[in-house]
């Protein structure tokens, strides 16, 4: 690939452009996708659950100005759903309508035609003349059928449909792959990518974030929401909070007029933060545990 | 910083570079990462996008190419480091004072005083200042967060406090030791503490003492890191990277041995056992829905076929009634075989579906029965942490006595043992010259299904000392050795 097909002119303008739709890279991730674009790999995305694997995808797509193309995959996804599949029901009524005035030839000519085409997304990405970043979302849902079939797109952008000859990209297009890690994904898909492993922002990241997503709250309340959000994600809980739990708890601060932080309401809001009883509690003895918070006024 | 160099620039400078990386990939693989071809070269052709001036994005280009599972990350790492530590200007190994390099916006009185000496005594600049004034420079350094200066600050105390000698064959952990307790890092939290109370405007709550106490230490952790990696640059600079990288080989999480893994490694494979047993379990409930396909059901197929007009269109099979074993687990919580017991109660309990049913038994010298830590709760970590500090299993003196603590299974659970039930023990069979009492096993082996033996002692190791492992196999349907997260998840997926 020459640098003129490239969509980034260098590195960091990734990460500014990036930076400028309110996606905070850091120089890993902005990195990656500028490597991408540039070998014309996939990407596979993988990490905890919220730290923004999907939103990535979503947010190169706008910097790029391409379309996005989401696969959104579940267990039982097949290539009908995934690549393409004949509009049965229509061919159907075009024979009835035929009266049988046309030969057979004519008919399955007819039938087979770009007309009775459904096209799903990966086709839909291979066929598009306008740039467009395709997007599987979770693919360590799919049967290792469909992974198959995955791959061999993925290498070689092309499909062939018996009835209507190959269809080729003109272009190849930014592909995002996320994954939650249920599975183990084939090594051939795994050779075919990039991969990158999002996990939790550091506290600077997540303190931008929070003041790029989260519409009136002061720097102070950034500041200390991440801090805390840092100290939670230290004690041992069956889920930490994942970044968009951080963004639920500083939008409920916000709406609560909150600016300081203080145990009390820590306490009262980990609910927001946390998902599980065993965590809210460990947290919550974490805040609390201590002799003047529990002496309360007389203290 | 981000201008990609152009294409002439390339091909000048990246015959040593890709000497280098050829190096660095065959370090991964001996390392255990798993680099394929295809890999190696899109490796090279990524170094030629992104500069190695870029530090971050370059690891992370090489990473996105040759890595392709989180948990080798670290390996990955440290193989890096080893590799390219040396390379850009900023990383050069320096002997001059460090902080001359210090960027001109500094306050006069964070200079170090002596810089600008050429090359001060024992090898190393700002040698004119005295270990207080580093200390307090240190202190100021970690309560601002100066980034910059802890890392001049690292350096300068590598240089003074490491003793490093050149061609010395001692392990980096010797010199952080020595480097750090120099540095006398004891009050430092206290006393930063005690700074950042003066300073705030009013009384510091409790939750803010916290968390003033946890960015403390996170640059504390980064201060340490900085010893560390400056200690790594100049022993990599002493004796060359390849030599290096294999001092520094760690194992990858899961084939870290339970009985030898270091505290940090432990925490990794705690770690590592979470989404080890998510994958095994949605794996096996797979297996179990679609791999199932019992002989052709004729009746249903006929009696289906009538709304095909007959036409056995739609064939039905019969699913075999999935037979799920009963486990019973009696496992050895002595001392090095501890932590493999852990991990062991974890992966069966995180699969308990699969089972018709789970107990539990632990023992050292006495057995107790710990299927009810289990019963009910949302955290197999949490349980798995009680039955190591709740359950009643010394008798006597709290060395392993298999034969006493067999005799105690088959008198109180024996009759529980029957043809559906799967035993499986874990130990190293170490029995402290006690009686065997081996017949139990053979009575346990005669009612059962199966019975199989886990052993977390390398196979060289068996039957040596006071192992008596081969007299008990001989009752067992199989003896493993499981030293590792790997082998272990093996035998787990093969028992189902
Ligand atoms: N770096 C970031 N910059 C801006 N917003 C972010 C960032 N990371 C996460 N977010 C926000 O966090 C939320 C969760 O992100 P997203 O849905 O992409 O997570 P995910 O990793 O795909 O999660 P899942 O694994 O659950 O699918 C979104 O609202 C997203 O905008
Ligand atoms: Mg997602």
């Amino acid at each position: 690939m020459t640098d003129i097909d490239a969509r980034f002119a260098d590195l960091a303008g990734v990460r500014a452009s990036l930076a400028d739709v309110n996606y905070l890279a850091d120089d890993g991730i902005a990195g990656i996708v500028y490597l991408a674009d540039r070998l014309g790999k996939p990407i596979l995305v993988e990490g905890p659950a919220g730290t923004g694997k999907t939103q990535l995808a979503k947010s190169v797509a706008d910097i790029v100005d391409a379309r996005l193309i989401r696969l959104q995959c579940y267990e039982g996804l097949d290539e009908s759903k995934a690549l393409y599949e004949w509009n049965y029901k229509k061919q159907l009524l075009r024979i009835q309508a035929e009266g049988g005035e046309a030969s057979w030839g004519e008919v399955e000519e007819d039938l087979f035609s770009e007309e009775f085409l459904l096209t799903r997304p990966l086709l839909e990405a291979i066929r598009a003349s306008d740039p467009v970043v395709l997007l599987v979302d979770e693919v360590d849902r799919v049967e290792v059928e469909t992974e198959a079939l995955l791959l061999e797109i993925l290498s070689e952008y092309q499909v062939s449909i018996p009835e209507l000859g190959t269809v080729e990209a003109t272009q190849v297009p930014l592909v995002f792959l996320t994954s939650n890690g249920t599975r183990e994904l084939s090594e051939a898909l795994k050779r075919r990518c990039l991969y990158l492993y999002i996990d939790y922002p550091d506290l600077e990241r997540e303190r931008q974030i929070v003041t790029a997503k989260v519409p009136g709250i002061g720097e102070d309340l950034a500041d200390q929401v991440a801090r805390i959000v840092r100290t939670v994600r230290q004690l041992d809980l069956k889920k930490h909070p994942s970044v968009s739990e951080t963004l639920d708890w500083a939008r409920t601060l916000v709406l609560l007029g909150v600016d300081q932080i203080d145990a009390e309401t820590a306490i009262d809001t980990a609910n927001v933060l946390l998902k599980y009883r065993t965590d809210i509690e460990k947290a919550v003895k974490e805040f609390a545990d201590n002799p003047e918070e529990l002496a309360g006024p007389e203290a | 910083m981000a201008v990609t160099e152009s294409p002439s620039d390339v091909g000048r400078k990246s015959e040593p570079l890709l000497d280098l990386l050829g190096g660095f990939i065959l370090e991964l693989r001996n390392a255990g990462i798993p680099v394929s071809l295809t890999e190696n070269l899109d490796a090279m052709e990524a170094v030629t996008h992104i500069p190695l001036a870029d530090r971050e994005a370059f690891k992370y280009a090489l990473g996105a190419t040759l890595v392709k599972n989180h948990s080798h990350w670290r390996a990955f790492e440290v193989v890096f480091e080893v590799y390219f530590s040396l390379r850009g200007p900023e990383y050069e190994i320096m002997d001059t004072d460090p902080a001359s390099s210090l960027g001109e916006d500094e306050d006069q009185d964070a200079k170090m005083p002596g810089q600008g000496d050429p090359q001060g005594a024992g090898g190393g600049g700002g040698a004119a200042l005295t270990p207080e004034q580093l200390a307090e420079m240190l202190f100021k350094a970690l309560l601002q967060g100066d980034e910059a200066m802890l890392r001049a600050l690292a350096r300068q105390a590598v240089m003074r406090y490491a003793g490093m000698e050149p061609g010395r064959p001692v392990g980096g952990t010797y010199y952080l030791y020595r480097t750090l307790r120099n540095l006398d890092l004891d009050g430092m939290l206290e006393r930063l503490i005690e700074a950042s109370r003066e300073q705030a405007p009013s009384n510091l709550t409790p939750l803010e003492e916290r968390l003033e106490r946890d960015e403390f230490n996170d640059r504390m952790d980064r201060l340490k890191k900085e010893v560390e990696a400056e200690i790594r640059r100049r022993l990599v600079a002493d004796r060359g990277a390849e030599a290096m990288a294999k001092t520094l080989r760690k194992p990858l999480p899961e084939d870290v041995d339970f009985m030898h893994a270091s505290r940090e490694e432990m925490v990794n494979l705690r770690k590592a056992i979470y989404p080890l047993t998510r994958k095994l379990a949605v794996r096996l409930a797979r297996k179990r829905r679609h791999g199932r396909k019992g002989p052709l059901d004729f009746r249903n197929t006929m009696r289906h076929s009538l709304s095909y007009g007959g036409v056995p269109a739609e064939p039905k099979f019969k699913f075999p009634r999935p037979a799920k074993p009963e486990i019973m687990v009696v496992a050895d919580i002595s001392g090095s075989v501890a932590a493999f017991a852990r991990f062991t109660l974890h992966l069966v309990y995180a699969i308990s579906s699969q089972f018709s049913k789970v107990r539990s038994f632990v023992f050292i010298d006495g057995l107790d029965e710990v299927t009810g830590f289990f019963e009910g709760v949302e955290d197999i970590g949490e349980a798995v942490h009680r039955v190591n500090t709740e359950a009643d299993v010394v008798w006597v003196d709290g060395h392993s006595d298999y034969g006493h603590a067999f005799g105690v299974f088959w008198e109180k659970y024996g009759r529980d043992v029957g043809p559906k039930t799967t035993v499986l023990i874990l130990g190293d069979a170490r029995n402290n010259y006690h009686a065997s009492q081996s017949w139990i096993l053979k009575e346990v082996k005669h009612r059962s299904r199966k019975v199989f033996w886990l052993n977390p002692e390398p196979r060289a190791y068996w039957d040596t000392g006071d192992s008596i492992v081969g007299e008990y196999g001989t009752w067992c349907d199989g003896v493993h050795e499981v030293r590792n997260l790997r082998q272990l998840e093996a035998f787990v997926e093969n028992l189902v």
